[in-house]
């Protein structure tokens, strides 16, 4: 294949070798640490804050260090973090139930289909009760028992129920703690906050990240910030597919252009699809919503056993509806894990069974659980839930079953770090949802609010200070060749982007790329779909570099220019994505290619040849990226055929 | 639908600004008001006008960042409902709707319908969390807290920080914002030991950053997308009274 060449694989994760339970405490005593009057000379940027990006800047800036912020909404109190519905694991065994860090461990690589780092992910697990302790004394009002401690329930994936959470609200609970945090840090002037501003592109000095530049979304100024290391705690690329469940500012510009300056890009292709959204209404559609995965606690998913029948649900009797989950997965029923529910509603959409006016749509039905608990059980835990559906649908779900379909929700994949959080790129930290890390090839549910808490406030500040140990750098400022030429390049940009004046407009080159993406690299892929993509995306790119138009000028508020940067970008995202997801000729998690399944249609690995991750160095727009390989050992965890039957 | 818009233009902080007219056509019940908006500046983009800014985000009315004044209504006319979250399905064929920005001096407009809201942030920085450095918590379950108390903390805690309660008030005033914080840490048993210290700061902030004051006229909680209820002013002026009394009868810090 001309799309790709082989380099050399990875050698080194960084990872301690030696019995699990102990690498992440002999790896904190092993990091070297930096004097508290030391700490007062580095600055560190964070890009960033949501629950990775704002809990390690207040971490840090605590710790002593100087740390400059930055996010691109008008307040870091806003990151998409703050949507995240269901709830957080965390092994605390609180509910006796056979839960341990242990447990934990072994279903998050098992929901990760075998494709994540044993060591990482155990990591994950240990820290994973801190976080809870961390959030309740910062006052996150987690939902309680009448004894007044806290309350968990299920989640997909486990049978164990390790979720803590706050209503369908936990996201924003835990962001607000985060954000609270942090905002006591600006007050105390240990953090220079700057809202809306947005990194666009990475300094490397000698090697090394030193800084970043930005955009002032409101002066349109450019500046150039430099610092003694650079955390991108930027989030995921779900945008790529325009229509996805992540906030419409949601872009993969800051981790992108660090991967043009040599961050690895780890294992693009992966991307969750969840199962339990509001189903697209038209073509006026900008974004989709989640229903949180706690609805399948008690939701039960169906569709008609007939095609085609048009019967209003209510009409439907019992016995000629298929709780297809319940029948085909019976130990875990409607809450197997998101990849498998999701290709399930996929497959009996395809047989003619989708219900809604479109045909692509399941039931989501409460009766039951209204009839054996009441409505006002209900209510009390997924109200906000049935009041935001009503909105959308203008459709009473506790009268009739709520209509869902899945939709783009989460990348796994992002820029390859080692054990220490640290990219290719020494002095460029990527935490949270940017890098690739601790989920493998599929999330499991209630996952990435315990990874993004975890990476920024226990892991990344103690492994940052391994690596500022050897600072602070030579000081260096925006005059720096490497800085002006960075500069330069952003300015340049963006003036090639004001000066097509085409006859398109950014939204609709973006919705187009997500179309054929959702298309050919969506919930199932196959290898001739994946080669039309990659000639489709060049050739659309090409068009956009002639025929878009950017109206306004550079200065000050122009929110047309920032989504044709952010668009721009997701354009050589989407090749490489698509290149992955054709080298990887298997089936896992998320990623399933349609030429690779069991006789009973699930995900069919294929380990001898890819349980690795797939880390890609750029060359260029266009040019044949370069694959690293790292292999994935599995000590403790043996990989199996994934069955939650 | 057809509809007529008459939206605020204003090309930046010095600009006067003005209400203009557009008509806008097709547009579906099913659509979010925002996605009409969209609609509206696609066409804007290609027919070489500038495009109507406005703030927005995550679109499922948890983010706060958006915020519009429709006919005068903070958020527009349903209740409970954050602009992105409300339908086109609430608005009748041939209808003229008004859309400004949040106006409130502590707002300043940026451009057309972009506010800055930093006076928010401010209003936390000065005690709107509990100091708790990372790796310092005790145990989660040291301390229990009462269902009741839990349950209404996190009433208080839904604030998006939107501000639809800062455009509806007469006086301009933040209080609602800033009640909703001191509220949920003051019910927590681990927010007592700066309950009153964070109330006087909180609301020295809340005074310099130029809100007004309250005076009970209740437009806020009507409009508050979470329905965050007016009695945390209550509460908040019942922790103030008593952090001034413990401060020898000064208000402030």
């Amino acid at each position: 294949m001309d799309l790709y060449t082989e380099g050399d694989p990875i050698a080194d994760t960084r990872a301690p070798e030696g019995p699990i339970e102990t690498r992440w405490e002999r790896r904190r005593f092993s990091a070297k640490l930096v004097n508290p009057a030391n700490r007062r000379k580095m600055t560190v940027i964070v890009v960033g804050t949501g629950l990775a990006g704002g809990s390690a800047a207040a971490t840090l800036a605590e710790q002593g260090y100087r740390v400059k912020s930055y996010c691109y909404q008008d307040s870091p109190r806003r990151a998409h973090s703050i949507a995240a519905q269901g709830g957080i694991n965390a092994a605390k065994n609180y509910r006796n139930d056979g839960d341990s860090v242990h447990r934990l461990f072994y279903d998050t690589v098992k929901g990760g289909d075998f494709r994540s780092r044993e060591s990482n992910v155990h990591r994950l697990a240990e820290v994973s009760v801190n976080i809870i302790d961390q959030c309740v004394a910062q006052g996150v009002p987690f939902a309680r028992e009448y004894g007044g401690l806290l309350d968990t329930r299920s989640f997909g994936g486990a049978q164990v129920q390790r979720t803590f959470y706050a209503r369908g609200q936990t996201g924003q609970q835990l962001l607000l703690g985060a954000y609270q945090a942090l905002e006591r840090q600006i007050g105390l002037g240990n953090v220079e906050m700057n809202a809306r501003h947005e990194m666009l592109e990475l300094v490397v000095v000698d090697g090394k990240a030193r800084g970043i530049v930005v955009r002032d979304l409101v002066t349109g100024e450019i500046s150039t910030e430099m610092a003694d290391a650079v955390v991108l705690a930027s989030g995921g690329y779900g945008n790529v597919f325009y229509l996805s469940t992540n906030a419409k500012g949601c872009n993969v510009t800051a981790t992108w252009r660090a991967h043009r300056k040599g961050a690895y890009f780890a294992n693009p292709c992966y991307t969750q699809i969840h199962p339990t959204c509001i189903p697209v209404s038209g073509d006026h559609q900008s974004k989709l919503t989640l229903m949180s995965e706690s609805l399948r606690n008690d939701g039960r998913v169906w569709v008609p056993k007939a095609k085609g029948d048009d019967r209003a649900p209510r009409d439907i009797p019992e016995n000629e509806r298929d709780y297809y989950l319940e029948r085909i997965y019976p130990s875990f029923g409607n809450l197997v894990p998101r990849d498998i529910a999701s290709r399930a509603a996929k497959n009996v959409c395809d047989e003619g069974r989708g219900v809604g006016p479109t045909k692509l749509g399941v039931y989501l039905d409460f009766a039951d659980a209204i009839n054996r608990l009441g409505r006002k059980a209900i209510e009390a835990k997924y109200g906000n839930l049935f009041e935001m559906y009503e909105r959308i649908t203008g459709e009473d779900p506790y009268e009739v079953p709520m209509r869902i379909y899945p939709a783009v929700h989460y990348t796994m994949g992002g820029l390859w770090v080692d054990y220490d959080l640290q990219s290719t790129i020494p002095g460029l930290f990527v935490i949270g949802e940017a890098n690739f890390s601790d989920h493998g090839a599929n999330r499991l549910g209630a996952s990435a609010l315990m990874q993004g808490l975890a990476d920024g406030y226990f892991v990344l500040p103690a492994t940052i200070a391994n690596y500022l140990a050897a600072g602070p750098f030579e000081a260096i400022d925006a005059s720096h060749p490497a800085a002006v030429q960075a500069r330069h390049d952003v300015e340049d940009r963006i003036t090639r982007l004001l000066a097509v004046d085409g006859d398109r407009t950014v939204d609709s080159f973006h919705r187009e790329l997500g179309q054929i993406m959702w298309e050919h690299c969506g919930m199932e892929r196959t290898e001739a779909g994946l080669r039309k993509a990659i000639d489709e995306i060049r050739a659309l790119r090409e068009q956009f570099w002639q025929r878009v138009r950017v109206p306004g000028d550079g200065e000050g508020l122009n929110q047309s220019l920032e989504k044709a940067g952010r668009v721009a970008d997701f354009f050589e995202l989407a090749e490489l994505m698509c290149v992955d997801a054709l080298h990887r000729e298997e089936s896992c998690g998320g990623h399933f290619r349609a030429e690779h399944q069991t006789p009973d249609g699930e995900a069919q690995r294929d380990d001898d040849r890819f349980a690795y991750v797939a880390a890609w160095e750029y060359t260029g727009t266009g040019e044949p990226a370069v694959l690293h390989k790292e292999d994935l050992k599995f000590e403790y965890v043996h990989p199996t055929q994934r069955s939650y039957k | 639908m057809n509809l007529t818009l008459r939206i605020w233009r204003q090309k930046g902080p010095e600009d006067k600004g003005r209400m203009v007219t557009y008509q806008v056509e097709d547009v579906s019940p099913d659509m979010s008001f925002l996605e009409m908006l969209d609609v509206l500046n696609e066409r804007l983009i290609l027919s070489g006008e500038e495009p109507v800014a406005f703030d927005h985000d995550c679109r499922e009315g948890i983010c706060g960042m958006c915020g519009l004044m429709i006919n005068g209504d903070a958020h527009g006319p349903q209740r409970g409902t954050t602009a992105c979250q409300l339908h086109m399905r609430q608005f009748s064929d041939g209808e003229t709707i008004d859309i400004e920005p949040w106006r409130a001096r502590a707002f300043p407009v940026i451009k057309d319908l972009v506010v800055n809201r930093n006076a928010f942030d401010k209003i936390i920085a000065a005690g709107g969390y509990i100091t708790a450095p990372t790796g310092s918590a005790p145990e989660a379950h040291s301390t229990p807290v009462p269902k009741a108390d839990a349950d209404a903390a996190f009433e208080s805690a839904a604030c998006i920080g939107c501000g639809a309660c800062v455009a509806a008030c007469p006086n301009g005033s933040g209080m609602l914002f800033t009640a909703a914080k001191v509220t949920q840490l003051s019910l927590l048993p681990q927010g007592q030991p700066e309950r009153y210290t964070r109330v006087i700061g909180m609301v020295d902030a809340h005074d310099e950053a130029g809100f007004g004051g309250c005076t009970n006229a209740g437009e806020c909680t009507v409009v508050c997308p979470k329905g965050i209820p007016l009695n945390t002013i209550g509460r908040l002026n019942r922790d103030y009274l008593a952090a001034t009394a413990k401060n020898g009868g000064k208000p402030g810090s």
